[in-house]
């Protein structure tokens, strides 16, 4: 008779199905989990207590840095936070590129989760379509901002600019040659809000190209149904937002539940799950990418008709324009006084939330009333989802703990901050 | 802003601190509000009796805890430069880290938890302070589940202990970590650095060799900057 023994497997922290730095001590019986002890911290950077030693507004690009795949979201937590502290108005036209923006990063967070989820379940070609889709809106980070992905976009009282008129065209060279070049440049002849209405009105075919690769997929279902279920009680239980707790049944979107930016203005539906498995929450992240493409559709039609200031026009806060400083003593000063110090909110606590890609993503501050925070806690909503992972993959197969990872869609950069 | 839009909830966060005073005040918690949040000071011998009512009661139902983190109070309201008496005397240039740590102070540590109520939409912040020497405090986990990894957390970056959790080990930091690096008292730069060692073979741990800097003083200013009327007031004498 031959002995049959638990073993213990390590799975990462470099595989490439762990999405980043996640070590995995699982205690197998044969091929089934009996119990997952994540391993985090990996890439843990004291972001927290960084922020404690800068001003507010030195902060902002770590926020790019946590959930890297969902920048803008991430940069809205926290300057919503600071906003709320300072009891600063943002322009409604800031509101509004805010809210397009979020939904931007939405479906760019959503196509990385994607792709990644099917590479990881053995379909390599969702994947392929989805960073063809998602190379497009890192046209309109960089056009907006500069940069592809650490935007460092939203600022307290607004964002840094408006929209450019124009957007970046291709050059010839070495790379993209001339029809080519020709190809890539058809959509970007107009401004910005022509490129995205142009991606708008295609995207809705692209998400029914990825439909038509996975939703009826035989071997998409027989990896993702009935994996990972999680009951409407233990969703709460365990602290799901998102789409983790829309999956399980729950109509809980802070967009709509608690407001902010211009999401009161625009019409969207929040999908939610029935089953509460890896299935339902693909059915709901994929409907979450054509309602935020209707939630852009809105935006640019508001966009175009309403030009206004993107940023308070408080100089205690915002930097006044460039020009002004040329001749206005105060100007200087207030540019002075506003990059070398910063500003000083009144002492207090807040806490401010918005519905990141992921979940629920909030920015905690203590302000003793001094230029830099007290303290900064960062409520990352990939956290308490990977903290359910032992519950989540006891008692399924070794192969289903990548299908169980790939549902969670987990970000290393946001959950050990 | 949205803000006009949340009057609603405004008016639900006023309900609930009203409820909670009459329900919670005879335990000794204060009922704090500012910004539109309602704050709950709960002595940490009662945390885990008025955890569940508030999960439990029909009035409450905070089903789901969003956040659970560790302050440190002992460095509060410090500032590295006086902003408001030197400008008849000039600032120094450099700046020196602020060691006036108040380490033994009686409200040190605090635990502060972020409560959701799904089913009545409201929000409510638990802070509870812990014994500075002895930071224990009674662990919500068998309230709400997720508390875990949070308190696990808090732990790690603070030394507060969590009575009654399942499994208290350090989370974020690394494998043989020693001391609470989110501690004011713990420098920025932190205590070792490691190294490839090429005699030993191996990685080795060494005390910091680096020195840190501060770029930006942390000044506190009283007035408020954002009104208007105040703004020429401001001192901008450090030129």
């Amino acid at each position: 008779m031959p002995e049959i023994r638990n073993y213990t497997l390590n799975f990462g922290p470099q595989h490439p199905a762990a999405h980043g730095v996640l070590r995995l001590v699982l205690e197998m019986d044969g091929e089934v989990i009996e119990r997952a002890d994540p391993h985090i911290g990996l890439l843990h950077r004291a972001t927290e207590k960084l922020a404690e030693t800068k001003p507010y507004n030195q902060s902002i690009p770590y926020m790019d840095r946590l959930d890297y795949v969902s920048m803008m979201c991430s940069e809205h937590g926290y300057v919503r936070a600071i906003e709320k502290l300072l009891d600063v108005e943002v322009p409604e036209r800031a509101q509004y590129i805010r809210t397009m923006f979020d939904e931007i990063t939405r479906i760019l967070n959503h196509l990385m989760w994607l792709g990644t989820h099917a590479l990881d379940v053995g379909a390599m070609t969702v994947f392929l379509y989805a960073f063809r889709e998602r190379e497009d809106l890192m046209d309109c980070y960089e056009a907006v901002s500069g940069a592809r992905m650490h935007a460092a976009y939203y600022r307290p009282g607004g964002v840094y600019r408006d929209l450019p008129e124009q957007m970046p065209q291709y050059q010839q060279s070495q790379w993209v040659t001339g029809r080519d070049a020709e190809r890539r440049n058809d959509a970007r002849h107009g401004s910005l809000l022509d490129f995205i209405e142009d991606f708008a009105n295609r995207f809705p075919a692209c998400v029914d190209e990825y439909e038509t690769l996975l939703t009826d997929n035989r071997i998409w279902k027989q990896r993702t149904v009935g994996i990972g279920v999680v009951s409407p009680e233990r969703a709460l239980q365990l602290g799901f937002t998102g789409p983790m707790l829309r999956g399980s049944g729950i109509e809980w979107d802070l967009r709509k539940k608690q407001s902010y930016a211009a999401y009161d203005r625009v019409d969207f539906d929040i999908p939610v799950g029935v089953e509460g498995d890896s299935y339902d929450r693909y059915l709901v992240r994929i409907e979450e990418l054509r309602q935020s493409n209707r939630i852009i559709k809105q935006c640019i039609e508001w966009l175009r008709n309403n030009p206004g200031p993107v940023m308070v026009n408080d100089h205690k806060v915002a930097p006044p324009m460039r020009a002004d400083m040329k001749g206005d003593m105060e100007s200087l000063i207030h540019h002075f006084k506003l990059f070398t110090e910063g500003y000083c909110p009144p002492p207090g606590e807040v806490y401010a939330a918005v519905e990141a890609p992921k979940g629920e993503f909030g920015c905690y501050i203590i302000s003793d009333g001094a230029n830099k925070p007290y303290r900064l806690k960062i409520r990352a909503p990939g956290f308490p989802h990977l903290a359910a992972m032992d519950e989540m993959v006891k008692g399924h197969m070794l192969a289903d703990v990548v299908a169980v990872i790939g549902t969670m869609d987990v970000v290393f950069g946001e959950i050990d901050r | 802003m949205s803000d006009s839009a949340q009057t609603p909830l405004e008016a639900r966060m006023t309900t609930l601190a009203d409820d909670l005073t009459g329900r919670f005040a005879e335990l000794g918690c204060e009922v704090e509000q500012g910004f539109g949040e309602v704050t709950l000071v709960v002595p940490r011998d009662h945390l885990l009796q008025i955890g569940e009512i508030l999960r439990d009661d029909e009035a409450f139902h905070f089903e789901e805890v969003i956040d659970v983190c560790g302050v440190d109070y002992s460095a509060y309201g410090v500032a590295e430069w006086d902003v408001t008496t030197a400008s008849s005397t000039g600032f120094a240039r450099g700046v020196e880290s602020a060691h006036a740590f108040d380490l033994e102070a009686e409200k040190r540590f605090a635990a502060v938890y972020h409560l959701l109520s799904v089913k009545n939409n409201m929000r409510l912040r638990l802070r509870v302070f812990v014994d500075t020497t002895h930071p224990i405090v009674a662990s919500v986990v068998s309230i709400w589940n997720c508390a875990n990894w949070f308190e696990r957390e808090a732990f790690d970056l603070y030394g507060i202990l969590f009575e009654g959790h399942p499994d208290l080990r350090r989370i974020l930091t690394d494998y043989g970590f020693i001391g609470h690096p989110f501690r004011k008292d713990f420098p920025l730069i932190g205590q070792v650095e490691m190294r490839y060692d090429p005699e030993q073979a191996r990685v080795i741990y060494e005390p910091v060799t680096m020195e840190g800097r501060t770029l930006v003083p942390r000044v506190i200013r009283d007035n408020d900057q954002n009104l208007p009327e105040v703004s020429e007031q401001q001192d901008s004498s450090d030129a």
